[in-house]
């Protein structure tokens, strides 16, 4: 038996528990140790799951089936467009942006008219979604109490209207209990959180006592689904309404921005950009988890509650008390009352914030009555404005709940909502992320886009109610049959929401198009256009303090200041200010642009950019900028930009050029030193040979009487020294025509095999003197190459004789063969030396790095064979190269590409 | 009592001269013709001055007189390198590691004939 006064017990202790956070929320962050973390962000994001999704799911997924999850699918999308998100999230801390309607004014040149536009819209549409939340509790409640005897409240008094009651009082103390305007609200926020919490936990409590202790758990529950037609029809997917899901899934990605709870949450309340990571993945979690039991919930009521009538949307609620469950069934109706609690006090406080700064104070601003009152300090009467907003808001919703709150089933009036908002997107969108928008545009597209969902879908759900004839709804206006509200111009077949979407999205980002297109933005427009689109690459302040001209005093711009903010809060933030700007007091600051700038700034963060322009306006002496001018300002900002991009180019062209060129003098240097080293080698082959000569020489000078024997031989000696000296001379001199390409060459057809004979014949003196045996493999003629044949006959020579050279005399045998394929010739001189090992196979290519280091005698020649013979064959397209191993001896091998065959 | 030259070269033809030169002058002489040799027959022949080429195969001309100057044993032998790059920093080098003279190549007989007579105390 639940008791009436256990229930407000409950109910009291709950909203002072939230108290409780909101007040730890918020002490901490006047400490400076704000508690916003990016989970307490990404839990707060979950105040969209109203008691709409608490009580409103099951009751869908009863007559929708799966069509339900649409309303969290759309969320999960939108949150995917991180890029679309944080640029909204960045404009509106630049700007000091303070809601929708703010940011939408703000961005169409600080338009007083549209902001109040944007707010009735927002009003208008919302408070059906504020009674949504009335009627759930309401509900809950009467499930409660139809359980007890008691009767708690006398005749007279209308729970609901007490329920409206009391989330106005909290909502007043929790919103508006500072008196600065501007801050955050982090104890909000912090609650909002631990209410995500709290409705999570109570739905899946609910959803685990249902599934494993009414049923057999979930495989139970859809066996048993099944087995009924009826049940089983909502287990299946419908492609025939796939129209109507793709219109909820935009519908609701829409929304989890638009709401203007969810813009107060996702941009205004977001304290650190990367938190928005965490919300991407964290979020979608959440909703996946609520949304776990909604099928189970939905079906097991339905399979218990077999045609007994009770109603689908407090499901929740009447499944455990049907099984005596009494202390779950208040955990049930806690949870469903924080869902409602945390969306209304978010969205009465977005709400009044937007009526408050967008329709009371212009309003107030023109009336002599604040001028009369011009010293006075007018934090306090915000505050005050914003209590009495909150108040209406609620009493509208009370009002909306009486008069049409019985038509529809909870999710019927949240996607009311859902298409009021949704008219928001075109204006949003297109003022991001296209310049040519303007103020008349955004103005044209938001009437035509509220004026069809005025009158195709809350109209027809007040004629629903009986409250105004239906006769539009059925016959069309005026008996028009194509003015049919709900089939506008014969578009039927869809239901009420789809029809409504498309036609009122058609309508708004046609005329939105359309008369941008054709209207000229004034220069506020022109600017404000610029710096939201390009809010990545306004770095600074300085066009926007250029796009200001004019005189004013500092005195009445921190009379404003005081006024608005109160004079506590008006100095801190000027003392903040000063010491940006390096000034010790802001008494010695100018009232210059910058100034302005940081009045209106910080104005635009109390009372919103329209209100905050108009009053900044009326205590300076302002010189308008024409069209003309701001463009130009604009321009040499684009020109400035342009012209840093291209410094950064050209300063990173300039890194990349330095790197270049030090890799250049880091080779040169290589070079310089191998030139040196090579020099140094040449000094010593040449020296070598000299020495014995001057030594051999003088010695034969001086002595005349030197024995005939000695002087034959050293006359010997020295003929020989200098046979090599003209050797090494002439084969240096070679290596540098080759090497600087400055080598003549006279290209003919050359016969190979002929070639390698007569190398052959040439040498074969050399071979019987020591004995060697030459052996040779050569076809009778060919093959042909185009080269010069002198340059690879001293190819030919060089292998043949460093072959004679290294071999045993003998036994020593060199092996010559010829031989082609379709591409190239190639000539292998192997004989059965030493070898080499597989280091001196590369080294021997090296100018004046000879092969035998290892033998104790000298070998013969200058070390300069090898590489000239390379550089020739080379120079003809071939390769030379050398295959060995110690003891098993050498095969050189060059190959001469054959010309290409006549095409 | 004759002093003992030690020539060590690559070259078989600076061999020859010098070795020639050498006697003429009176040394008694004895030849290798790289590293390694010419450290077996510093052991062996026990000469007073060292005549020592540079670029050499297996041991250089700088590693024999570092694998000498640290035999202190050997503190009294002369080491006179000789060299056909004349570059200062070969020079240097080789007086750092303890040459006691550096001749580059190609010398004047009667120069080298008075520095290594000179260095040996004969006339």
């Amino acid at each position: 038996m639940i008791s009436g006064w256990l229930v407000a017990a409950l109910s009291t202790f709950y909203l002072a528990v939230l108290f409780a956070v909101a007040r730890f929320g918020d002490a901490r962050a006047d400490a400076g140790k704000s508690i916003i973390s990016a989970n307490v962000y990404a839990l707060s994001l979950a105040v969209y799951c109203t008691s709409w999704t608490f009580f409103g799911s099951v009751g869908r997924a009863t007559s929708g089936g799966l069509s339900f999850l649409t309303i969290y699918i759309g969320p999960t999308l939108m949150l995917m467009c991180v890029g679309v998100i944080l640029k909204m999230i960045r404009i509106s801390k630049v700007y000091r942006i303070t809601s929708i309607a703010d940011f939408i004014a703000s961005r169409y040149g600080k338009s007083q008219l549209l902001a109040g536009l944007v707010t009735v819209i927002a009003v208008i549409g919302v408070v059906p979604y504020i009674a949504l939340q009335l009627k759930a509790v309401a509900a809950s409640l009467n499930v409660l109490f139809q359980q007890s005897d008691h009767a708690l409240l006398p005749w007279w008094l209308d729970s609901t209207l007490l329920i409206a009651a009391v989330l106005a009082l909290f909502t007043i103390l929790f919103g508006t209990r500072h008196l600065d305007a501007t801050e955050r609200h982090e104890g909000m926020v912090a609650a909002v959180a631990f209410e995500s919490v709290v409705k999570l936990v109570a739905f899946i409590a609910v959803g685990l006592f249902v599934t494993y202790g009414m049923f057999g758990g979930l495989s139970d529950i859809f066996q048993r689904a099944t087995e009924s037609p009826e049940l089983a029809r909502l287990l299946q997917l419908d492609s025939s309404r796939a129209g109507t899901w793709t219109a909820m899934i935009l519908l609701s990605g829409l929304a989890i921005i638009f709401l203007p709870r969810q813009f107060q949450i996702i941009v205004v309340e977001n304290v650190d950009e990367s938190h928005l990571k965490r919300a991407v993945w964290l979020f979608p979690l959440y909703l996946l988890l609520i949304n776990v039991f909604v099928l189970p919930l939905a079906l097991g009521g339905l399979l218990h509650f077999n045609g007994q009538g009770f109603n689908p949307d407090t499901f929740v609620l009447t499944l455990p008390l049907a099984r005596g469950a009494e202390s779950l069934a208040l955990l049930a109706f806690i949870g469903g009352l924080s869902a409602a609690t945390g969306m209304v006090i978010v969205e009465t406080i977005a709400l009044s914030t937007m009526v408050c700064n967008d329709l009371v104070m212009p309003f107030l601003l023109r009336s002599t009555w604040l001028k009369t009152e011009k010293q006075q300090d007018l934090s306090g009467l915000l505050i005050g404005i914003r209590r009495v907003a909150i108040v209406l808001i609620l009493l509208l919703g009370y009002i909306y709940f009486r008069a049409a709150g019985e038509a529809y089933a909870l999710v019927g009036i949240g996607l009311i909502s859902f298409a009021a908002v949704a008219q928001f997107a075109p204006a949003m969108f297109g003022g991001m992320y296209w310049k040519q928008g303007t103020r008349a545009g955004a103005v044209s597209g938001l009437l035509a886009g509220f004026g069809i969902w005025l009158y195709t879908l809350l109209l027809p759900s007040f004629a629903k109610s009986g409250w105004i004839g239906s006769g539009f709804v059925e016959q069309g206006l005026f008996g028009i049959g194509l003015l049919k509200a709900q089939a506008l111009f014969g578009l039927s077949g869809l239901d009420e929401i789809s029809h409504c979407l498309w036609w009122s999205l058609f309508a708004n980002i046609g005329c939105y198009v359309a008369v941008s297109l054709n209207s000229k933005p004034d220069a506020v427009e022109a600017s404000q256009a610029e710096r939201f689109v390009d809010i990545f690459r306004h770095a600074g302040r300085d066009a926007d303090a250029r796009l200001w001209r004019g005189n004013a005093s500092v005195e009445a711009l921190v009379g404003l200041l005081e006024r608005f903010l109160g004079p506590l809060r008006a100095r801190q933030q000027l003392a903040i200010y000063a010491q940006g700007r390096g000034a010790v007091d802001w008494h010695s600051l100018p009232a210059d642009a910058d100034f302005v700038h940081f009045a209106e700034s910080e104005l635009a963060g109390a009372i919103g950019s329209a209100s905050a322009r108009v009053m900044v306006a009326s205590v300076a002496q302002e010189e308008d900028l024409g069209l003309d001018e701001v463009l130009d300002i604009l321009d040499e900002a684009t020109q400035v930009r342009a012209y840093s991009k291209e410094l950064e180019v050209k300063q990173q062209a300039l890194e990349v050029a330095t790197a270049e060129l030090r890799g250049a003098n880091e080779r040169l240097r290589e070079l310089d030193s191998m030139k040196d080293d090579f020099i140094s080698t040449v000094t010593h082959e040449l020296r070598t040979p000299l020495t014995s000569i001057r030594a051999l020489s003088e010695m034969l000078h001086e002595d005349p009487e030197m024995d005939l024997s000695d002087r034959k031989r050293f006359l010997g000696i020295i003929v020989n020294e200098a046979e090599r000296l003209t050797r090494l001379i002439n084969q240096i001199l070679d290596m540098a025509k080759l090497e600087s390409g400055r080598a003549e060459w006279t290209t003919s057809e050359v016969d190979v095999g002929n070639l390698v004979r007569e190398a052959i014949d040439s040498l074969g003196q050399l071979f019987r003197e020591k004995g060697v045996a030459l052996e040779s493999e050569i076809p009778a003629t060919g093959p042909i190459v185009l080269a010069d044949r002198d340059r690879l006959t001293q190819v030919m020579i060089n292998l043949l004789s460093n072959a004679v050279k290294f071999v045993p005399g003998g036994s020593g045998r060199v092996h010559v063969r010829v031989g082609s394929d379709q591409k190239s010739v190639r000539v292998v001189v192997s004989d059965n030396g030493p070898g080499l090992t597989a280091e001196e196979c590369n080294v021997i290519f090296e100018k004046f790095r000879q092969g035998g280091n290892t033998m104790t005698d000298k070998p013969q020649g200058t070390g300069l064979g090898l590489p000239i013979s390379r550089q020739i064959v080379e120079f003809f397209g071939g390769n030379l190269w050398v295959e060995s191993q110690p003891g098993a001896g050498a095969a050189f091998i060059f190959t001469v590409p054959l010309p290409a065959p006549e095409a | 009592m004759t002093k003992k030259i030690l020539i060590v070269d690559d070259e078989p033809n600076i061999v020859i001269s010098l070795e020639f030169l050498m006697k003429k002058e009176g040394f008694e002489i004895a030849v290798a013709s790289d590293g390694e040799e010419a450290l077996a027959k510093v052991a062996s022949f026990n000469p007073d001055l060292i005549l020592l080429d540079v670029m050499m195969p297996k041991k250089s001309g700088f590693e024999v007189c570092e694998a000498l100057r640290a035999d202190p044993a050997r503190a009294g032998l002369l080491i006179v390198m000789l060299t056909a790059k004349g570059r200062d920093t070969e020079v240097a080098k080789g007086l750092a590691i303890g040459a006691d003279a550096y001749v580059t190549k190609p010398f004047s007989t009667k120069d080298l004939a008075v520095k290594v007579k000179s260095m040996l105390g004969v006339n």
